[in-house]
């Protein structure tokens, strides 16, 4: 596989309940080569969510470094990790998490607010994305108006509109039943396959973690590793 | 999309929610437009009143007279340069509701201490030569269709007349118009002289007298001088600027000023805790969605500008639809009140300071929801759906 996407070095986490500290990792390494599409698997409370947002620049490491295309990315200010998300990551929820007051369109745009694109520029950026995840007919539909499988399509649309180098994934298919949730990874590997873009996914599903290039498996703080593709 | 209308499309996502939160805004705004309006039809004597002018009135109460020998005395004192004189006539056209603010004057030297009262000079000299005509400001002309050369009945609710009847004919021989904006015309004049002859109490006595100084400097001087003269007489006097003295007439209805404030201050305060209370809610129910914004890239500053700038627009539109509101009301009201409470006119300090409790208001009612969502914990928050 290709150079590293995202390094963390001795990554520990811990979060305060009451007086103590509970530690969810300690010392914990991993690489994330680009173009990689990685599940992480593991049972409740074993980190994963934690670790993917670490990784999103959404929650900061008690210690160690993480470092993002060369950059060190856990010492960056608030504005700075707002700035760093908006331009390198896009995030796919369970729950699509859509704007219920915004068309579809309206919703892909959002992340392309921060940017200083004008208004043609961002509507033929929406227009692609929408067309990437086969929406381009109900791209004036809200959210109410789109079955489940469409909404998660939105928000895919959502994530690769600014043209990320990394999406994250937590459970994108939690929601959903099992054809429509092969649509969406389906999705998945062809963004990771046909347009580079390196993928981690949080899921509890099997089936879902089928369709990544390679499983890890988090439990306690540290990982063992399954290539599927090997 | 722009970042308006990701605050607008925000607001209006509830809109019956909106609609009544706004409909608050509106009844408080236009009740201060109002009230305001109000408060500047009975501050417009004083507003408008000449620097170089004073007021001589009795000293127990200006209601009360004081002889018309006064006149000649005041004349004399050093810095004086005109004077003349006024009755109140407590007149009605009609019927009592037609209520008029009807005054006897001394035609040239009151004409000549009020140049803001216009009156083509055909008018004016026909006035001047006319002892039973009247003068009418173009408000009251308009309201009762006077037109030059009417005959028109005026009664008095204090004065009869030798023959005992409460009427007095005059012929209308001038209309007057502002001569700036905020000069009252809304009243009549006629001759002292005849209102003297023909009443059946009250001799040689007058209302007030009007002076004018030669410096607006000297008027403190003046005034000490005047007051001095008629004391100890059975007519002590009170000499005050003109202002002072509008300012005193107006207050005989209370203190206005107070009662506006209360008011308004009761429905800001009433409406500072609704729209409050809103914004707060609606930020409280939108945790998620300032989460998946902030996670996608949002600033802390860019979700405050959201937060604060739907509670501006929020304030605008209800605040902006009251004085407008209030605005057509001046209207009406100055319309339907002939002037009988001055001028009443929407101002435009009216309309700014009505802009900057818009902007207080959307500021106020903002910042503890969009200091709250600046603040949010995105991992908590994203943790608790």
């Amino acid at each position: 596989m290709s150079e590293a996407l995202i390094v963390l070095k001795g990554i520990g986490k811990r979060y305060k309940r009451g007086k103590q500290s509970v530690p969810i990792f300690e010392h914990l390494d991993m690489t994330i080569p680009r173009q990689d599409f990685a599940a992480i698997m593991g049972p409740s409370g074993s980190g994963k969510t934690t670790l993917l947002n670490l990784l999103g620049g959404i929650d900061r490491p008690s210690e160690g470094t993480i470092n993002f295309d060369g950059k060190r990315m856990d010492n960056l200010s608030e504005n700075q990790l707002a700035a760093f998300r908006a331009a390198n990551i896009g995030f796919i929820f369970q729950f699509y998490n859509l704007m219920p007051m915004l068309s579809a369109a309206q919703n892909v745009e959002l992340p392309l607010l921060l940017t200083k694109l004008g208004p043609r520029a961002r509507r033929e950026r929406v227009k692609t994305a929408l067309a990437v995840v086969g929406l381009s007919d109900r791209a004036r539909h809200k959210p109410s108006e789109l079955s489940g499988g469409q909404q998660q399509r939105v928000a895919i649309a959502r994530a690769i509109v600014s043209d990320p180098k990394l999406l994250l994934c937590d459970e994108p298919t939690g929601d959903l039943d099992r054809e429509t949730a092969g649509e969406i990874l389906g999705m998945l590997q062809t963004l990771n396959r046909d347009l580079g873009k390196t993928i981690v996914m949080v899921t509890h599903d099997p089936e879902a973690a089928r369709f990544a290039k390679r499983t890890l498996h988090l439990d306690k703080g540290r990982f063992s590793e399954k290539d599927l593709n090997a | 999309m722009t970042f308006f209308q990701l605050i607008r499309k925000n607001l209006f996502r509830k809109k019956l929610r909106t609609i009544l939160t706004t409909f608050a805004i509106f009844v408080a705004f236009a009740i201060f437009g109002i009230l305001a309006t109000f408060q500047n039809a009975l501050n417009s004597g004083a507003d408008t009143a000449s620097a170089d002018r004073l007021i001589v009135t009795n000293k127990i109460n200006f209601t009360l007279p004081m002889p018309i020998a006064y006149a000649s005395r005041v004349a004399t004192v050093p810095g004086v340069k005109l004077v003349s004189h006024a009755n109140w006539f407590g007149g009605y056209y009609q019927e009592p509701k037609n209520f008029l603010v009807a005054l006897a004057i001394d035609p040239q030297s009151y004409l000549d201490l009020y140049p803001e009262y216009v009156l083509p000079p055909a008018q004016r000299a026909a006035f001047l030569g006319d002892r039973g005509s009247i003068i009418v400001g173009e408000g009251l002309a308009k309201q009762f269709n006077w037109k030059l050369g009417d005959r028109i009945p005026i009664k008095s609710n204090i004065f009869r007349k030798v023959d005992g009847s409460d009427t007095w004919d005059f012929t209308v021989a001038g209309i007057m118009t502002p001569g700036s904006t905020g000069v009252d015309v809304n009243f009549v004049a006629f001759h002292y002289e005849y209102f003297k002859q023909t009443r059946s109490f009250g001799g040689d006595t007058i209302g007030w007298l009007i002076l004018r100084t030669e410096s607006p400097k000297e008027n403190e001087r003046i005034s000490r001088t005047i007051d001095a003269m008629f004391a100890n007489s059975p007519f002590e006097t009170e000499t005050k600027t003109e202002q002072a003295f509008n300012k005193a007439f107006t207050e005989q209805l209370g203190d206005v000023g107070f009662i506006i404030l209360l008011v308004v201050g009761a429905a800001f305060g009433t409406i500072l805790l609704i729209v409050g209370n809103t914004m707060m809610l609606t930020v409280r129910e939108r945790t998620n969605e300032i989460a998946v914004l902030k996670t996608i890239g949002f600033t802390a500053d860019s979700i405050f500008r959201l937060v604060i700038g739907e509670s501006l627009l929020l304030a605008s539109i209800g605040g902006l639809l009251g004085l407008g509101a209030a605005y057509a009301a001046s209207i009406g009201l100055a319309a339907v009140s002939g002037g009988r409470f001055g001028v009443m006119a929407f101002s435009p300090v009216t309309a700014l300071i009505g802009v900057g409790i818009i902007v207080a208001l959307g500021l106020l009612t903002g910042l503890l929801p969009a200091l709250r969502a600046m603040n949010l914990n995105v991992v908590t928050a994203l943790g608790r759906k």
